[in-house]
């Protein structure tokens, strides 16, 4: 292990490194948590110069409550659900397919459409915003969820395909050639031979698309607008302007609209690290 | 007569199932990607050669929106602060690399360190903007406070033309740096114990020992931090507009950011210009593009 851990060193040594711990953490989160402070402070705290200091009275409670009462974050959190999760399923449909196409079958233009997948999904969101922002409006669905729902399935195809080929790869072939000799049909191999085994790649795919998804802005501003479609990321501008300078709710606002992604990868997270570091050892 | 067209069908799949299936599988994915991704990139160079308003007709003018942004203060802004983004956002990698190597222990707890250090990354940039322009705030962020007591400041970090785009880094850098802590906390723990240990008996230590036995195992992390810092740095868009919309006067723009004011906003619809610049953009990606499919290629020639 490296560096040397710290149960061969002195005495002085660990218990140094177990202080520096969570000061480094708090260091580390200070902006956070200087944000978490403001949420659960009165509005007068604020008035009188109270910042950083003891809140005067605990409002925590009454804050949060607020932001879901006083305001149309309600919504705008079920629109983000209603964005997220059919992307979700999508992309990871259609890249179970593109994946075991690209991961099990031999065949010439394979790598160039793999590689199709792959630079696209690198390409900046800039150079798509005019024509897909046009294709949305010519279908009818801009400020639709659908529509944010098939730009957003398409583009993660790419990112995904490249996880899923990856994956399937690593899987036995024997398994799947075992299959052919006993003449299962293809499709039937990728339902009840493959499919089976990508269960783990599956749910660490959700779960950083299901972060992906939520947390983008950039696509929410272009083809959405107003109350009835806009996930969180986009209505949390519209709640700061409803609160203008009421720090406490703003700051009560944004942690909840960015909590749903903190408690998935809190849930899952090993599927998501598992996600995330794919390729980074090897 | 029906029954044989089945079996005739029925057979054709058998004898061709294993042309036809990847196919088969690779349809839809294709679609929906060419429809969404591919075109467009293509119909976005068509479009920077037009004058269009995004509703009425377009007028081809040739390359005159490559000739106006050649003569674009504006344009030149964003592309300088497009190279702050890029050079300093690299610093997220050695940032990672310390900190997993700080975190790289077995005391107890040791994984909720982990995670909550992590945590940065999984909340959106959005939030991440909006909490370090309260930091930052003169009024009431943690920010002068803190550098006050190094003697430095009080100063308005988003205010002023000079600073705000390194501000801007610097929130950036937090979600990147913890993004590469893990890349590099999970190659650690792929690094061959043995070897560590073969060069501890050989005196090996420290710094030596990092550079010549550590950071060599770490190739393949490092090269995916590279990827994804170089992509991060290049995307910068959420931050820039929560946190500051460009400003002030224009001074935190970067491409991308400009790109979407000059298409999409109070200063006008101007479609083809706004394409031009993302071909710009698209162009500089494009080298990091193809550095990333030529590596994969040589791996895959080796498969």
């Amino acid at each position: 292990m490296f560096p040397t851990p710290v149960e061969r060193r002195s005495n002085a040594v660990q218990t140094t490194y177990k202080a520096l711990l969570p000061l480094a953490l708090i260091l580390w989160l200070m902006p956070l948590l200087m944000v978490a402070l403001f949420s659960i402070k009165p509005d007068s705290d604020f008035t009188q110069g109270n910042l950083w200091g003891w809140p005067s009275s605990f409002v925590g409670f009454e804050n949060y409550t607020r932001v879901f009462t006083d305001s149309a974050m309600p919504r705008y959190l079920l629109n983000s659900v209603f964005i997220t999760v059919p992307t979700v399923i999508g992309a990871v449909a259609l890249s179970c397919m593109t994946g075991f196409a690209l991961g099990v079958y031999r065949f010439r233009s394979n790598i160039w459409i793999f590689f199709m997948f792959v630079a696209g999904n690198f390409v900046p969101f800039q150079i798509l915003m005019v024509p897909v922002r046009d294709l949305t409006l010519n279908l009818g669905l801009y400020d639709t969820r659908l529509g944010l729902v098939l730009f957003h399935i398409a583009f993660q195809t790419g990112f995904c395909t490249l996880f899923m080929r990856n994956f399937i790869r690593a899987l036995p072939r024997e398994l799947i050639e075992a299959a052919r000799v006993e003449g299962v049909s293809e499709i039937r191999i990728f339902w009840y031979v493959v499919l089976p085994l990508m269960r783990p790649a599956i749910a660490a795919l959700s779960v950083l698309i299901f972060t992906f998804i939520w947390n983008d802005y950039f696509w929410a501003v272009v083809l959405t607008q107003g109350v009835e479609t806009q996930p969180v990321t986009a209505g949390i501008t519209a709640f700061n302007s409803q609160f203008r300078a009421a720090y406490h709710m703003m700051s009560a606002g944004s942690i909840i609209a960015a909590l749903p992604p903190v408690m998935m990868f809190f849930l899952m997270q090993k599927h998501f690290i598992a996600g995330l570091t794919l390729g980074a050892v090897k | 007569m029906s029954v044989t067209t089945e079996t005739d069908q029925r057979g054709w799949w058998r004898r061709n199932q294993m042309r036809a299936a990847p196919w088969l599988f690779l349809a839809p994915g294709i679609a929906f990607f060419a429809l969404y991704v591919i075109f467009p990139i293509f119909q976005s160079f068509q479009i920077s050669l037009y004058r269009w308003d995004g509703l009425g007709e377009a007028r081809y003018i040739g390359m005159r929106n490559y000739h106006e942004l050649l003569d674009d203060p504006a344009f030149y802004t964003s592309l300088r602060n497009n190279v702050k983004w890029l050079l300093l956002y690299l610093l997220a990698i050695p940032g990672g690399l310390f900190i997993a190597l700080f975190l790289n222990q077995q005391v107890r707890g040791i994984r909720l360190y982990k995670s909550l250090f992590f945590f940065p990354f999984v909340i959106s940039q959005v939030v991440v903007g909006l909490v370090f322009a309260w930091f930052y705030n003169p009024s009431i962020g943690l920010f002068n406070p803190l550098i006050g007591l190094f003697g430095l400041g009080p100063m308005n970090v988003l205010g002023n033309p000079n600073t705000v785009t390194y501000g801007i880094i610097a929130a950036g850098l937090w979600p990147q740096i913890a993004y590469c802590m893990i890349l590099y906390l999970t190659g650690l723990n792929a690094v061959d114990p043995e070897q560590v240990e073969a060069a501890r008996l050989d005196g090996a230590k420290g710094w030596r020992m990092l550079w010549y036995v550590i950071l060599p195992q770490l190739r393949p992390a490092t090269f995916i931090a590279v990827v994804v810092t170089v992509i991060g740095a290049l995307r910068s868009f959420d931050m820039i507009s929560v946190m500051t919309n460009g400003g002030p006067f224009g001074s935190s723009r970067v491409l991308a950011y400009y790109m979407f004011e000059v298409s999409l906003s109070e200063y006008g619809f101007r479609m083809g210009y706004g394409a031009a610049i993302a071909v710009v953009l698209f162009l500089i990606m494009l080298v990091y593009i193809a550095f990333f499919l030529w590596r994969m290629w040589r791996e895959e020639r080796g498969y």
